[in-house]
């Protein structure tokens, strides 16, 4: 098995913090991973990506152009990814920030999730990032839904620890999204 | 402590750390600040020093400085701050004084571009700076290596008294993945009693310099390096192959670029396509014995360069397998890199009907 | 019996010095050398020799010695003072080396504090290269590279070192003196010992700028030369204390 992540939308958004967490949980569980972010003037001005990829192999370039999962975040990432992901790939896009959706016919799933709503409705402004990891991990079982969610919470530090909770609801949120 | 997910430039410092590197000078450019901030963040904890220098030029002259003071010093860079560094390196190879250079390069020439490149190639092993001088050149192609060359450039630099060098690149600096520090040998600071930091009454003063101004006396000490130079060549060359024993195309690549040509290798013998790679760790000294062990193969029929840049180590290949094999390059710049994709439709079109 | 009323000081080696006939860098090596002797630091010492006419100044110091690439004598003193707390740092620098070359390094080591002295020769003119003009070569002064005198629109103005220094917070001192006769040659001794105690003391940077005498590049004689330093040099560059920290 080797996955290809690609992660993109707007600084603040958590896009490195949730690509983190993908490697995080795939080291623990002894897989090959790489995460590499944008960086330097890429990364000002607003956009925000990172690559992952989770591996039963030795990984070659970290980077890749053909993700097999894309997660999106805002519309000009949207633009950009969605017709650079590999045939038979998956989309996950926060539709309450990205209006369009993908007219392709060779992917193997497209999911819109109104990440930023579902947060801010539920008092987890900020939280559209985790809202739409669990429901990418609810559709491909890259990882066991509890598998994800321990190491997550247990990746943060004792001094945020009001940031458990939060991000367990969030989780909860985007995994039992229909 | 076990594996941990670090970024390559964490890693290289917190390898330099472990070392025993106390003295880190620095000066900010991307993409290596990771470094400055690691070492900025850490030294102190261990009664360590990472100061900011004001230049490139500075920051090389104070490593001068606490090298020749006989400490651990180390700093870091891309690309168009290395060519600031060019001078003083110049001299602490005059002054025979180890130290240790992280290049994380970036596209040139010029201010060029930030992503990833090894188009610094040439000067890492051919011109770093002005005079008849060497330095060690490793390139590591995964965040563990850049661990396990930091103790290695430590202890190589110091044993023949040459600095080193770890030149690695943008995407390797940026990238996180696993490592593990327990894995790493932790090498003992050799004897420094040619250092300049006070005589204490105790001995003869000692003088660090690189100026002699009669021509017999710097012929001989530059030959005198040179033979030192020789022992380097004769034991200190590292290299990976891969795949090589039978095969019919060798790639021939290194770093961030070894590890995409790794995975062509891969798809080509799914497709029975007999290709191998071998990858220089050491691009200075060069593993030119071992690729002339491989060009003298029957079975070899060609050479495949490939490296971020316009075909930089093709001439070193050359040369080393005495032209008696084809050698072919394929290769991205300014930041690009290729997709093994890329590499196996090359090695397709060299191999011919054959594939 | 005879008794000994001069000789040379301990910290200066016992070779013969590579200087021009009327040089004054002689003078100024004695006076450090004095000074390393009175202190009885010479063990702890190192010398940063500069690029310039006295680039070999590593072989007339008996404490320990590095060359410095051209300019960067303070950044390599920041080295060895930063792994090695408690030697005592200084650099020889001609005005080439430090207010051309090593601008950038010299403000830095004054802006960071850092516990070196720097002895800083200031005779307006490149004497190694063959008397070409200096940053602190003065108006209307004829050199190599300024035939028809420097001029202020073409070639600028000369660097006030010790002024600009002084600004900085980090420079704990910085005095400027002469070897023109015995009074200034005593009192430059003074002036250095008193920067090398700043430093033990961990005040900050020490600066002492000697207005020196180069005949051979300034085309006169050493007399002459002397006589120069005080009716051209010191009215653009008066002697004086710009900083001390100890006082006041």
């Amino acid at each position: 098995m080797t996955k290809s992540i690609l992660i993109a939308g707007t600084g603040g958004q958590g896009i490195q913090f949730a690509g983190k967490q993908l490697a995080g949980t795939g080291l623990a569980f002894d897989k090959y991973v790489s995460y590499i972010p944008s960086y330097g003037p890429e990364a000002r001005g607003g956009t925000s990506n990172c690559r992952v990829i989770i591996s039963d192999e030795e990984i070659g370039s970290p980077v890749f152009n053909k993700p097999d999962i894309l997660m999106v975040f805002n519309l000009e990432s949207f633009e950009k990814y969605e017709p650079m992901l590999r045939a038979g790939g998956i989309l996950f896009s926060d539709s309450s920030l990205v209006n369009k959706i993908s007219w392709r016919d060779d992917l193997n799933g497209t999911y819109y999730i109104p990440a930023s709503g579902l947060a801010s409705d539920n008092g987890l402004t900020g939280m559209a990032n985790v809202i739409m990891l669990a429901k990418m991990l609810a559709v491909t079982k890259i990882f066991g839904r509890d598998e994800f969610l321990d190491h997550m919470l247990e990746s943060i530090p004792k001094s945020r620890a009001a940031m458990i909770d939060l991000n367990r609801r969030a989780f909860n949120i985007g995994y039992s999204y229909k | 402590m076990g594996k941990v997910l670090m970024k390559g430039n964490e890693a290289v410092a917190e390898a330099g750390i472990r070392c025993g590197c106390r003295h880190y000078f620095g000066y900010p450019i991307t993409p290596q600040n990771e470094i400055s901030a690691y070492m900025a963040k850490n030294m102190p904890k261990v009664g360590g020093l990472c100061l900011q220098a004001e230049s490139e030029i500075a920051a090389i002259n104070m490593v001068l400085g606490a090298a020749a003071s006989g400490v651990r010093a180390m700093t870091s860079s891309s690309s168009p701050g290395i060519s600031l560094k060019s001078e003083g390196l110049s001299y602490i190879a005059g002054c025979d004084l180890p130290c240790l250079v992280v290049n994380v390069q970036r596209g040139g020439p010029g201010l060029g571009g930030i992503q990833a490149a090894q188009s610094d190639y040439y000067q890492a092993t051919k011109a770093m700076g002005h005079g008849d001088l060497r330095l060690l050149v490793y390139s590591p192609s995964t965040i563990q290596e850049i661990v396990t060359l930091t103790s290695k450039s430590f202890d190589t630099s110091e044993k023949y008294r040459v600095p080193a060098m770890i030149l690695t690149d943008g995407v390797i600096g940026q990238m996180m993945e696993a490592v593990d520090f327990d894995e790493m040998v932790i090498s003992t600071p050799a004897d420094k009693s040619w250092a300049s930091c006070g005589h204490g009454d105790q001995r003869k003063k000692n003088i660090i310099n690189s100026l002699y101004i009669e021509p017999e006396k710097l012929e001989a000490v530059v030959v005198a390096r040179f033979k030192r130079y020789a022992e380097i060549e004769k034991n200190e060359v590292m290299f990976e192959e891969y795949m090589t024993d039978d095969a019919e195309l060798i790639i021939v690549s290194y770093g961030i670029t070894a590890r995409i040509c790794k995975s062509a290798v891969n798809l080509a013998r799914k497709q029975n396509v007999k290709v191998g790679l071998f990858r220089p760790i050491s691009l200075w000294p060069y593993p030119s014995d071992a690729l002339l062990n491989l060009a003298k193969k029957d079975i070899t029929k060609h050479f495949l360069v490939s490296e971020l840049n316009m075909g930089q180590m093709v001439d070193d290949v050359k040369v080393s397998t005495h032209c008696l094999k084809p050698v072919s390059f394929y290769g991205r710049t300014g930041g690009m890199l290729p997709a093994p994709e890329e590499i196996l439709a090359e090695i397709k079109k060299i191999l011919g009907g054959k594939a | 019996m005879g008794q000994i009323v001069f000789d040379r000081p301990k910290a200066l080696s016992d070779v013969q010095l590579t200087y021009c006939p009327g040089c004054t860098h002689g003078i100024v090596h004695r006076l450090i050398a004095q000074v390393i002797d009175e202190l009885e630091i010479e063990g702890r010492t190192v010398g940063i020799a500069p690029v310039g006419c006295s680039v070999f100044a590593y072989n007339f110091f008996d404490c320990d010695m590095i060359q410095a690439p051209h300019g960067r004598a303070p950044a390599v003193a920041t080295g060895v003072k930063r792994a090695h707390p408690n030697n005592v740092l200084f650099t020889y620098q001609g005005d080439g080396d430090l207010a051309a070359i090593g601008t950038a390094e010299t403000v830095h080591v004054g802006a960071r504090g850092e516990n070196i002295t720097t002895i800083f020769i200031n005779n307006a003119i490149y004497g190694m290269t063959g008397g070409q003009m200096a940053p602190t070569t003065l108006y209307k002064q004829v050199t190599m590279t300024t035939p028809y005198g420097r001029e202020k629109n073409i070639q600028g103005s000369p660097i006030k070192v010790c002024e600009m220094l002084a600004t900085l917070d980090g420079t704990a001192y910085a005095e400027r003196v002469a070897v023109d006769c015995v009074k200034n040659v005593n009192a430059t001794k003074k002036a250095i010992k008193k920067a090398f105690q700043i430093q033990m003391a961990g005040k900050g940077y020490s600066i002492v700028e000697v207005l020196s005498a180069c005949p051979t590049e300034w085309g006169k004689s050493p007399v002459e030369a002397l006589e120069w330093i005080r009716t051209d040099m010191m009215p653009f560059y008066p002697l004086g204390i710009y900083k001390d920290v100890t006082e006041g």
